[in-house]
Parts: C-alpha cells; sequence; structure tokens
C-alpha cells in the first residue's frame, strides 16, 4: 500500500509525494487527523487527492496511507429509514459520538451497525450450488422491506455451511462457499466500490408507469419503472416539493433520497415527517423503505461529487434484490458544480462555463445506471433503478452546460416555470415544455387497470392546452371579445384542466395524493363538460351563460381536495349534477 | 485548528500581488494557519495561509498589502488558525470582524476563542422551524411568513429601502405567547459609512442597542476584512443561540459586498473564473455562511438569519441573488416600480416566497383561515397583474366584467395589503382581515382556493352574520 507525505495542500485539493504504489481512484487517509480523500491524478511518485473533509491545519511533511482500495460502501441489513453523510457515515451516530450539533472532522464510523443482530432465515441448504446473487436468506429489516441476502458478486461454487434460522450480526459470517477449493466465507454485509456499476443478467425495456400520486406526473407526462427524470427549475419554482411528493407518494419499494449540495432543513424535513406519514401503497411508515444521504450544501464539497454515485450504488444493491427502486437526487447542478471545483484546483482545461469536458460523459453515465433488469442468481427476479433529478440552471436559463447536456440523457422531461410558481400554480410544470417517452409504454397499463377511454381523454386534455396556447397570443392582440363563441369555450375548458387537474396541493392531506382511478375521474368530469358544453355552444347557448348557469364547476375545482381516494363514488354526485345542470340550461334556452 | 505549532519566522517574501504574499523556504505552514506580518517600523497585520506546498506558501492579508516590502517584513507563522474571541459582552458594542472594538470601549475580557469559519451543523441535530414570527409586516407575515430558525434573505435594489425594513423587522420581530425579544446580531459587510450611522442611530433611538452587536467592516477597508465581517456575526450568533440560549435575529447587510469581495481575492490569486468573473466555488462558500442558521434539538436558542443583498443593475438572475436563492428558504423581493408609486415596503409578492410557511401557520399557529387566504391572494394577484398587461394593450373598455374587478383587486392589494407605516405594526389577524377585505371585491365564485366554511366564516359579506 502506498505510502507518502503531503507535499501541497490548496483547499479539498492535496498533493502528496513518495506515492510509488498509488493507484487511481485509491482511498488514502490524509494528515494526523487522517482526513478520508481519493486518489484522482498520479504524475510520478506524486498523488494528487480530493479530501473529503476540511483541510485546515494540514501542513506538509504530515503523513498520506493508502488503503489499496477504490472508494466503496457497505451495503447490508441497517440502511434503511438512516440518515447518512456522502460517504454513508451514519450521521445519528455521529452526533452520539460527537456530542456536539456541528460534524466534527476525521470521524471514523462504519455505515452499518457492527453489534446489532438481525433474524436471518436461510433459504437455500448445504451442497447447493451458489452462482452471484442467488438468494442465501432473509432479514425482515423493517414492517415493509424483506432484506435479501444475496451471494456477492464474483462468488460461486458449492455451499459448504450455511447458518440455521438466528440472530446475527452484519459480520458474522452466515455461509461458506467452496470456491474451486478455496473456502470463501460469506457474511450478511459487503462491499462495493460506487463508481462501478453492480452487475446484472440484462437490462428490459420499462412497462410499467411508475405511479406517484401527482396528477400532472402521472397523466400528462408519465414516469416508468426504470425510467430516467431531469425536473430543472429555477430557484423558488417548486423543484425540491416535486421531488419530496416523488419521495413520498411514488409506488417504489425503496427510496433513496440524495440531498446533494442542498439545505439541511430539507433533509430534516424528511427525516421529521417520514416516520409520520404513511405509504399509501401500503399504510406503513415511510421512513420503513427510505434511505436518506445528505450532503448539504455547507458540507464539504468533494463528498458532494462521491454522494451521488453512493446513492446510485444503494439504489443497484436493493434493485439486485429483485425491487423497484426510485433515486432522488437534489440537485445534480451541484454535483457538477463539485466536479468544476475540484477539476479547476486541478488546473484542468476548462470547456464551457468553466465545467470540465468530461462533464457530459459522467453525466451520461450517471443516468445509464438507471434501468429494469434480470438481475443475477436465482430465483429469476426484475428489479429496477428509476433516476429522478433536479436540476437548478443558473438564472434559470435551461440553455446552460448541465441542464443541456441532462436533456439528452433523460426521456422524462418536467421542466418547473418560474411564472407557474409565482401563481402558486403548483406543481409548477409547464405543460407546453414537458415531454414523456413512456407515453406509449404505459398507456395500456392504465387502459387495463384504470380506464378504457384513459388515452383518449389523455390527449384530449394536452391537445386543449396546445390549443390555448395558440389562443392566448390571439387574446393579447385583440382581446378575449372578439374570440369566437368555441374558441371561448377552448379557454374556459383550458381554465378547469388547470385548476381542477394539473394544480395539486403538495400539502393538502387529501389533494397530496391522487389515486390512478381518482385522477381518471376528475379527467372524466372535465371530458364530460366539454362534451355538454361544445353541444351547448352549437346550439347557439354563449360560454358567458354557461359559466353562470353550471354552478357546479367550483364544487369540480375543489374535489381534489374534499374527496378522498376511497370515497370516489361521490364523483357521481357531480357527473349527475353536471349534467342535470346542462339539461336545465338546455331546456331554458329551448335548445 | 487542533494541532498547536510553534511560531516560526521567515522574511524571504518573493512576491507579493493583492492581498497576497509569497513567503519561500518554510517548511511546514498548515493550511489556514494564523499569520502574522510585522513591517519594519513595527506596524502588525494578520493573514492566514492559503496555499502551503514544501517551501512555499502563499499568506493571505487581512488588511491589505499596502505599505509591505520584501525588504525588512518579517511574516510569522503563529501555530493556530484564525479565532476570535466571542462573549455576551460583545451585545451592544461595535467590533470588527477580528473582535477589535470600534466603539472606544475595551477589549473583549472573558469570552470563548473560536474558529470564525465554524462547522457545519449535523442535519441529524436540526430541529425543524415551525414557530411563527410576527413581524408585524401583512406582505410578510400574511404570504411569506417567516420562521423562527430560517434564513430569508432580502432581495433589494439600489436605493430601495432595505435597511428601513429590517430595522423595522428587527424592532417589530417576536414570536406569539413569548415576551422574550429577539437578540440582534448584525453583520455589516463592506457598508458606507452613512450606512453604518443610520443602524446604529436606528437602535439608539428605539432603545434596542443593548441586545444589538454590530459586526462592521466599511466600504473602503481590503476585501479580505470584508469577507469575515459575516463570519464573526454568525460565528457570534451561533454562541449566543446554542451556548446562551438566546433567540438570535443575524442580519447580514450587504451580501452583495461580500461576493465581491470574494471575487477580487479569487482573482488576485488567479482562480479560473466562474460566471460573471465570481468564483466557481462562490455556491459553496455562499451555504457555508447561509446554512449557519436553525435549531438544533436539545438547545433553547436558535438563529434565524436575514441576508440583504442588493440585485445589479434589479436583475434577480445575477449570480449573486441567484446562487442565494438556491440555498436560502425562500427570499422577500423588493420592487422599484412599487417604491415609485409610493408604496412602503415595496414588497413584490409575486417574486417572493418563504419556503417554510406552511409549517408555521394555520390553525393552532396563526389562524386557520391563514394557509387558504395566502393562495387566494397569491392566486388572484397573479391573475389581476396578468389582466393589467392584458388591458394595457388591448385597453380597459375590452376587458370582461370579472377581468375588471380583478384590477380593481390588484390595486385595494397593493394599496392597503402590502402597503403600511414605517412604525405600523400589524398583528396576523388585522392582516389576515385586510386580505378577505381586498377579497371581497372579487365574484365569490373566484375563491375556488379557499374552503366554503372559511368564505362563511370570514368573508365581510357573511361575518358576523348568523
Amino acid at each position: 500500500m502506498a505510502q507518502g507525505k503531503v507535499a501541497r495542500v490548496n483547499g479539498p485539493l492535496v498533493v502528496a509525494e513518495g506515492m510509488k504504489d498509488a493507484q487511481m481512484f485509491e482511498v488514502v487517509e490524509v494528515g494526523e487527523p487522517r482526513l478520508v480523500g481519493e486518489i484522482t491524478r498520479i504524475e510520478g511518485d506524486r498523488a494528487y487527492i480530493q479530501v473529503y473533509e476540511d483541510t485546515s491545519g494540514i501542513r506538509p511533511g504530515e503523513p498520506v496511507v493508502g488503503s489499496g482500495a477504490p472508494l466503496s460502501v457497505e451495503l447490508g441489513p441497517g440502511l434503511l429509514g438512516q440518515l447518512f453523510d456522502g460517504l454513508l457515515r451514519p450521521l445519528g451516530e455521529i452526533k452520539e459520538v460527537t456530542k456536539s450539533p456541528f460534524i466534527k472532522r476525521g470521524i471514523k464510523l462504519p455505515t452499518l451497525n457492527r453489534e446489532k443482530k438481525w433474524h436471518f432465515v436461510p433459504k437455500i441448504k448445504k451442497g447447493d450450488k451458489v452462482e452471484p446473487g442467488d438468494i442465501l436468506g432473509t432479514v425482515q429489516e423493517t414492517g415493509l422491506v424483506e432484506h435479501r441476502i444475496l451471494v456477492p458478486p464474483y462468488v460461486h461454487g458449492k455451499l459448504k455451511e450455511i447458518v440455521t434460522e438466528g440472530d446475527y450480526r452484519v459480520e458474522d459470517n452466515v455461509a461458506i462457499v467452496d470456491m474451486n477449493g478455496d473456502e470463501v466465507p460469506v457474511k450478511m454485509m459487503q462491499k462495493w466500490p460506487v463508481r462501478v456499476p453492480r452487475p446484472f443478467k440484462e437490462k428490459l425495456d420499462p412497462t410499467q408507469p411508475l405511479l406517484t400520486g401527482v396528477r400532472i406526473l402521472d397523466t400528462i407526462f408519465p414516469m416508468a419503472k426504470g425510467g430516467t427524470a431531469a425536473i430543472p427549475g429555477p430557484f423558488g419554482s417548486g423543484k425540491t416539493v416535486t421531488l419530496q411528493s416523488l419521495s413520498k407518494w411514488s409506488e417504489a419499494k425503496i427510496v433513496i433520497y440524495v440531498g446533494c449540495g442542498e439545505r439541511g432543513n430539507e433533509m430534516t424535513d424528511e427525516l421529521r415527517s417520514f416516520p409520520k406519514l404513511k405509504d399509501p401503497w401500503t399504510g406503513r411508515p415511510l421512513l420503513e423503505r427510505t434511505v436518506l444521504v445528505a450532503n448539504t450544501s455547507n458540507m464539504p464539497v468533494a463528498a458532494r461529487e462521491a454522494s451521488i454515485y453512493v446513492g446510485v450504488t444503494l439504489a443497484e444493491y436493493f434493485r439486485d434484490q429483485g425491487y423497484d427502486v426510485l433515486t432522488v437526487a437534489d440537485s445534480t447542478s451541484r454535483w457538477a458544480e463539485a466536479l468544476r471545483d475540484l477539476g479547476g484546483r486541478m488546473e484542468e482545461m476548462p470547456a464551457e462555463e468553466g465545467f470540465p469536458s468530461y462533464l457530459s460523459s459522467r453525466i451520461a453515465e450517471y443516468y445509464e445506471r438507471a434501468g429494469r433488469v434480470r438481475a443475477l442468481g436465482n430465483p429469476e427476479r426484475f428489479g429496477s433503478v428509476t433516476l429522478a433529478s433536479a436540476v437548478s440552471p443558473p438564472g434559470g436559463d435551461f440553455t446552460e452546460p448541465v441542464t443541456s447536456t441532462t436533456l439528452r440523457f433523460v426521456r422524462v422531461f418536467w421542466p418547473l416555470d418560474v411564472s407557474l410558481a409565482q401563481a402558486r400554480h403548483y406543481p409548477a410544470v409547464n405543460w407546453l415544455q414537458g415531454f414523456s417517452s413512456y407515453v406509449d409504454l404505459v398507456s395500456d397499463w392504465w387502459i387495463k387497470n384504470v380506464d378504457p377511454d384513459w388515452r383518449i381523454m389523455r390527449d384530449f386534455m394536452v391537445r386543449t392546452l396546445l390549443r390555448e396556447d395558440e389562443l392566448k397570443q390571439i387574446v393579447r392582440l385583440v382581446g378575449p371579445e372578439s374570440l369566437a363563441e368555441k374558441d371561448k369555450l377552448t379557454l374556459e375548458v383550458a381554465r378547469l384542466i388547470k385548476e381542477a387537474f394539473l394544480k395539486q396541493n403538495a400539502y393538502d392531506d387529501i389533494d397530496a395524493f391522487s389515486s390512478p382511478q381518482k385522477q381518471a375521474r376528475i379527467m372524466k368530469l372535465i371530458y364530460h363538460y366539454n362534451q355538454y358544453a361544445t353541444n351547448a355552444v352549437e346550439r347557439g347557448i354563449p360560454v358567458k351563460k354557461i359559466a353562470d348557469k353550471i354552478t357546479v364547476v367550483p364544487d369540480i375545482i375543489r374535489s381534489k381536495a374534499t374527496i378522498k381516494n376511497d370515497e370516489l363514488q361521490k364523483y357521481d354526485e357531480l357527473e349527475n349534477k353536471l349534467k342535470a345542470q346542462f339539461d336545465e340550461l338546455l331546456k331554458e334556452a329551448g335548445a | 485548528m487542533e494541532s498547536s505549532m510553534n511560531v516560526r519566522e521567515y522574511s524571504n517574501i518573493s512576491m507579493i500581488k493583492g492581498p497576497l504574499v509569497m513567503v519561500q523556504g518554510v517548511a511546514d505552514s498548515a493550511y489556514n494557519e494564523l499569520v502574522e506580518v510585522e513591517m519594519p517600523n513595527g506596524e502588525k497585520r494578520r493573514g492566514i495561509v492559503v496555499d502551503s506546498q514544501k517551501g512555499i506558501s502563499v499568506v493571505q492579508v487581512f488588511e491589505g498589502t499596502r505599505g509591505i516590502s520584501p525588504v525588512g517584513t518579517t511574516v510569522r507563522f503563529l501555530g493556530r488558525g484564525l479565532e476570535v474571541k466571542i462573549s455576551e459582552e460583545m451585545l451592544g458594542r461595535i467590533f470588527n470582524p477580528l473582535g477589535d472594538p470600534l466603539d472606544n470601549g475595551p477589549m473583549v475580557i472573558k469570552g470563548e476563542k473560536r474558529d470564525i469559519n465554524g462547522e457545519p451543523l449535523n442535519p441529524a441535530v436540526r430541529d425543524y422551524p415551525e414557530e411563527f414570527i410576527q413581524t408585524g409586516i401583512s406582505a410578510i407575515d400574511g404570504l411569506n411568513s417567516l420562521l423562527r430558525g430560517q434564513k430569508l434573505p432580502i432581495f433589494s435594489g439600489s436605493g430601495l429601502p432595505a435597511n428601513i425594513l429590517a430595522a423595522q423587522i428587527a424592532k417589530q420581530a417576536t414570536v406569539r405567547g413569548e415576551e422574550s425579544n429577539f437578540a440582534v446580531v448584525f453583520g455589516a459587510i463592506g457598508v458606507r459609512y452613512d450606512e453604518a450611522l443610520f443602524f446604529r442611530k436606528f437602535f439608539e433611538e428605539t432603545g434596542a442597542i443593548n441586545r444589538v452587536a454590530l459586526i462592521m467592516s466599511l466600504a473602503n477597508e481590503p476585501p479580505v476584512m470584508k469577507t469575515l465581517t459575516p463570519k464573526t456575526a454568525l460565528t457570534l450568533a451561533e454562541y449566543l443561540a446554542f451556548e446562551q440560549d438566546m433567540h438570535v435575529l443575524a442580519i447580514l447587510i450587504d451580501m452583495t459586498n461580500y461576493c465581491e469581495a470574494l471575487r477580487e481575492i479569487s482573482a488576485s490569486k488567479e482562480e479560473v473564473p466562474g460566471r460573471g468573473g465570481y468564483p466557481g466555488y462562490m455556491y459553496t462558500d455562499l451555504a457555508q455562511t447561509y446554512e449557519r442558521a436553525g435549531k438544533v434539538v436539545g438547545k433553547k436558542g436558535s438563529i434565524t438569519q436575514m441576508p440583504i443583498l442588493t440585485m445589479p443593475n434589479d436583475d434577480i438572475t445575477h449570480p449573486i441573488p441567484d446562487l442565494t436563492g438556491y440555498i436560502t428558504e425562500g427570499q422577500i423581493t423588493l420592487d422599484r416600480s412599487l417604491y415609485n408609486k409610493g408604496i412602503y415596503p415595496p414588497i413584490n409578492v409575486l417574486m417572493s416566497l418563504s419556503r417554510l410557511a406552511k409549517d408555521g401557520i394555520g390553525e393552532g399557529k396563526t389562524r386557520d383561515d391563514h394557509k387558504d387566504v395566502s393562495n387566494q391572494l397569491f392566486a388572484a394577484y397573479a391573475k389581476a397583474v396578468d389582466t393589467r398587461g392584458l388591458a394595457a394593450i388591448i385597453g380597459e373598455d375590452s376587458l370582461s366584467d370579472t377581468d375588471k374587478k380583478y384590477l380593481m383587486f390588484g390595486d385595494a392589494f397593493e394599496r392597503k395589503f402590502v402597503s403600511q407605516g414605517v412604525n405600523e405594526n400589524r398583528d396576523i389577524e388585522t392582516t389576515l382581515d385586510i386580505g378577505w377585505e381586498v377579497l371581497s371585491i372579487l365574484p365569490e365564485r373566484e375563491l375556488t382556493n379557499v374552503k366554503v366554511d372559511f368564505i362563511k366564516k370570514y368573508h365581510p359579506a357573511y361575518r358576523g352574520k348568523k
């Protein structure tokens, strides 16, 4: 292992000399306080090290010791429900050790608790042939998640020994595999280098929607399990709230929330609310399925760079167990800025806006770790990693390098619009700019499971919104009164779509989560309103009169926050009232 | 700095540039080590090591390098980091960011030496802000509520009355049901002398000076002093909040001066510039300042932070307000056109936001209708502003009746709800009642953001009737 001495300290960059055996991306300990760092360049016997902690007080001559291994994380029971920093150090335990509200540097605490015992149930028996990814046994880690203990990649052979059902620590050997005569012990915990994607059998096309309970996301720009999405928006447009909605309500088995260079209080918010909030799909506390990785903006910048890879590695680990995993990262712009900061200190040649030239390949590598896969091992299982990331473009300019590069590698685009946010239209997803390339893939699911007319109604809403945009340009020139009646109706229907369907209050107990059935019911009401009103307009009734007489409209708008997901029969009343009021209107008009 | 070393002296200066001095032959200077530079005439200045290499050390001098010569100057490496003595004695006093008194009073004697760079708060110990602070200002309390432990900046423009607003908030801010006032730590960063006098006078007049500490650097001081100002102010705030159990309101004015000082120092270090010439690490640097706010589980005190910045050319997309908005928990934005209309405080509510407001308002905290009224006012005012734009093109007469009501609402909202006196302290009930009053201009069917029950309870048309 490499052993050298500090030659230079410049912020998070330390240069060490005498590092003959150093490897690229090897983890090293720097200086007397043994700060964690990673080798990012080697010149002769000089190693350039990005240090994950504050380097104040480090001076030339202090020792630098290599570990011989790349940056790796511990995977095993004990991850769920915990808050970690960007290197997966447990922040809750750090608090106990430091006895201080502040994070002291140089702290070394393992990710997984070494003392805690987990109840292991073996699933295969002595003498069985095992290959990588086989389920050795299970641990019921939380009420919600059965943690499956897998044979690590690269281990195969004959099972020489396996423990009986009982309580074990993560470092206890639970099995011994005879691998060509070598005895390889297997523990519940395994390690994996974060920058290397975990292996799988094959990658498949996504087929199922990843339902989020957010109407505009599910119906207009649907996400698929194993898909990729970017949420760019200027500050105050609601990126974080949208990501929090995703992490709370989406139909994923596991959620990894990576706070990458964002606010401390936001992580506290999740940590505080998740134990109380119930997963709408299972009724269990959300924290049971969540891992929080927090590298807030004021924590060291190099660890921020690593936190993204840590998050996606955790996701892949649970995917390999056969689960659908959602990783949300807030925000990848802060990660890109960390790349720029470190690149600048290494005196690399900058490309666009000072970002390093490898920015786009790094972004591509990250999103390519998403996908639905057939996992290694037996029994056969499918799992997926869905990646949804916020992007924070400077000044809200979507042409800047991080946003424009990200757009090339994601298949769902949920752009947030500050003018919608200012009018408190949330989620402020711009329906004209957004896109999803999964609409066709998930249509079948909606048609089969929710409503046979789903696609027709959805496309009607999209068409109406597009038409509204054209009409608005005309209104800006000639005023609303000179429009034809049927165009006035389009404006009215578009208003209804926005108020009753697209707008959704993430902080309202009822409105925050809309079941797919409820989404379809609201959509159907609007669709019917349009049918009835078009008929009335064709019979010469002015739109103004329709607006005055159809008094059920405010009730339709409020229904998202008054009708619960389990009392959708109340929509029948609204349907009836709507029809009755139109019948009345036609009768009065003598049409 | 943990490891303490001996004092080492060198005199081989090879280069002086901007605030930087390069010293040769130094074998073991620590990164961020405190340095004393002694000139031949006996004058002493302080600095820190910003780049430490074997044999070379680059020192950044706080008070600037004017008058320093490579010949005859001694550089002493002090073997410790930059620490300032912090104490509750600093309340009622004025200091520079190095802890030297600026008010002819004595040095701080009893106190604790602290590294002013601070350490990151562990997210696991943070306590989420949820206590509503009543500032007495409707546009803030009603629509962009400030909570205890929040960081909420004011985005101002040149000549707009941000300092008057900040002073009014500092004077009026209370948490309902509690007697104690906030202790105020003012970090005045590179301010003009008249601004410094304004704050001093304001607090002397209102009798607040004994709960206010002023950490100040002036506009004509070297850039390093400006970058140290908020750090020292927040170190004091952390001490008062987490050691002395005080609720602290930290006001930093003007962060634009801070960022410009940061850029000047970065340029002299020949770093690769980012957007607008500001250093690429400015986001992280600002975050290390702004994140020094909040509440901690098990501690009685708290830090509520209100940084104030000037948007160059009123441009909210300029890197300084832009990066700030990405870090802080919302922003209060001042608007020149409202100011020109004679409206004080000229708060543009649509451009303003309090991210945490949702957790501190509503039933049991302020009033049950608060969230709904706030949503409705936002939606209606946004529509009013939109309609104004339309009316400007096609003429008011071509508008529909409903749209005309929106125009009336928009004016009433600005003149009655937003506008108020410099000494007017409205409680939250008054604020919400004014909100209902202006909303009642609109037809009732437009009020779809409020629950029907609240309309029956608070709408002037029903109020008092059974």
